[in-house]
């Protein structure tokens, strides 16, 4: 996009753009090293992830109390508009991921501290875990980009996750029949999985945005085969 | 009809362009000053009881536009007018020569960018062109003078000093005169240009608010450089630059998501 008459202007954006960048990277790796912590436990990891949702949630303030900056001094139209208004909202789901990274350590502590591993821990929530991060990092490249056809492929990617989630369910079922004893560890591992399932959506809701930003069109609450038209 | 590339086709314009009916439809039209081409082949139509804002750049011909509307070109020799402006009900082509621009400006009112009230009393400055116009009863001046000051929101304002001198008034209060002056003789459209640009926050946000009460009664044309004042006031914008129409569209999409690029670098400020 060309530069605008204000230097100080584009200045503003570019940096809070980039921020947005950095704020999902942070995000990222506390979920991947939640998950870490998830598999092996170390307390120290887990009481690290749990005191730098913090810092997420800081730099959520901060970048909503520059989007208010740039409404108040520059009263933005159009795409410049519609880039403040889809960062708003974007930083909120990040915030929202940062949260969701902070349960899975959380249910990790507590399933460790229990110790009784009589449920395989793996079961499949890696899997669904992977699929998670990389339709996070795949909003975010879309988003860096401006790039409304990835950001389509991420919104479609998100059922995935979603009958990656339904099928963990059905496993832990299986075991919480079979033996009593494994269901409070079981429960805990349907809260991970939740909270995995969730960082999805909120992928895909950053999606949704990046898309708004491109074309103007908010195809929030529209089913994949409108989102095609 | 806008010539359809500049039109934002959208289904919000449809809707509107089957709702409204159109107040004047400007067909082809081109000005020129002497030999230089002012407005080059604008075509749109100016939809009844709405607010059209024409927004551009400065020397982007929407305030030789605006006057097209009311002949004011006229007044100087060598101006030129080709293609057709034609006001409904009755079809009448503003720009034909048989048509008297005097006849023109009795159905189209005009606002200007500083409030230029007669050097008279308020209550004269409404009087005039309905004393022009041949009212003479004396009641029924009377009665049209306070109905205007009414509409203008300034007669609760004024009404203990109506025969005091205007220029007694403030800026805010001269603007609004000059609305309640132009409403007197019952326009069919109101032409603003640039009307708060010389007001203050406090004045030009009871002028908007004017304007908002007054497309009940009365179709508005106003050209702005403000384009918060557009997105706030108005029904359809147009956006101009060189003398050509480069899009016409609904105002709620047009500052949301304009078609045009040129309208997207002018309206995020990224022009020039």
């Amino acid at each position: 996009m060309t530069e605008h008459a204000s230097k100080q202007y584009d200045l503003d954006l570019d940096s809070i753009r980039s921020r947005v960048l950095q704020m999902g990277g942070l995000v990222e790796s506390q979920i991947r090293r939640a998950l870490e912590a998830f598999g092996s436990g170390e307390r120290a990891l887990i009481e690290q992830v749990i005191a730098d949702d913090h810092r997420v949630n800081a730099m959520e303030v901060a970048l909503d109390g520059d989007c208010s900056q740039v409404i108040v001094k520059r009263q933005p139209a159009a795409g410049d508009l519609r880039m403040i208004f889809a960062i708003t909202k974007t930083v909120t789901d990040l915030e929202r991921i940062g949260d969701e990274a902070r349960k899975i350590a959380r249910m990790s502590r507590s399933i460790h501290e229990r110790g009784a591993q009589s449920v395989p821990l793996a079961v499949d929530v890696r899997h669904a875990a992977e699929l998670a991060i990389a339709m996070l990092q795949r909003s975010l490249d879309a988003f860096a980009r401006l790039d409304a056809e990835a950001a389509a492929e991420v919104i479609r990617a998100d059922a995935g996750i979603d009958s990656e989630f339904r099928s963990i369910l059905r496993q832990l079922i299986t075991f919480m029949m079979e033996d009593p004893r494994t269901i409070s560890t079981a429960l805990d591992i349907v809260w991970i999985a939740k909270a995995v399932e969730r960082i999805g959506d909120h992928a895909k809701n950053m999606a949704e945005y990046v898309i708004y930003i491109v074309k103007g069109t908010d195809v929030r609450h529209t089913s994949p085969e409108q989102l095609e038209a | 009809m806008s010539a359809p590339d500049k039109l934002m086709n959208t289904e919000l314009m449809q809707e509107r362009e089957a709702a409204l009916a159109p107040k004047a439809e400007v067909q082809g039209l081109d000005f020129y000053y002497g030999e230089f081409r002012a407005l080059k082949g604008i075509s749109m139509t100016v939809y009844e009881k709405q607010v059209t804002a024409l927004i551009g750049p400065s020397g982007c011909g929407k305030s030789t536009f605006l006057r097209c509307f009311n002949r004011m070109h006229d007044l100087y020799p060598g101006n030129r007018y080709d293609g057709r402006i034609v006001l409904h009900p009755d079809n009448t082509d503003l720009l034909a020569s048989a048509v008297d621009p005097i006849e023109v400006r009795m159905r189209i009112g005009m606002v200007f960018q500083k409030p230029n009230p007669f050097p008279k009393s308020i209550f004269e400055n409404v009087a005039y062109g309905l004393r022009v116009r041949g009212e003479t009863s004396r009641r029924g001046i009377e009665e049209k003078v306070e109905q205007a000051l009414e509409d203008a929101a300034l007669f609760d304002e004024v009404k203990d000093r109506l025969h005091q001198p205007a220029y007694n008034l403030s800026g805010g209060q001269q603007q609004r005169l000059c609305i309640a002056r132009a409403l007197a003789t019952d326009p069919e459209l109101l032409l603003f240009d640039e009307p708060t640009s010389a007001l203050d926050p406090i004045a030009t946000s009871s002028i908007e608010e004017l304007i908002h009460d007054l497309k009940k009664q009365v179709t508005i044309l106003i050209v702005t450089h403000n384009m918060q004042q557009a997105a706030r006031v108005s029904d359809c914008t147009a956006y101009m630059y060189l003398g050509e129409l480069i899009e016409f569209g609904v105002t709620d999409e047009l500052f949301i998501k304009p078609k045009m690029k040129q309208t997207e670098d002018y309206i995020t400020g990224r022009f020039g």
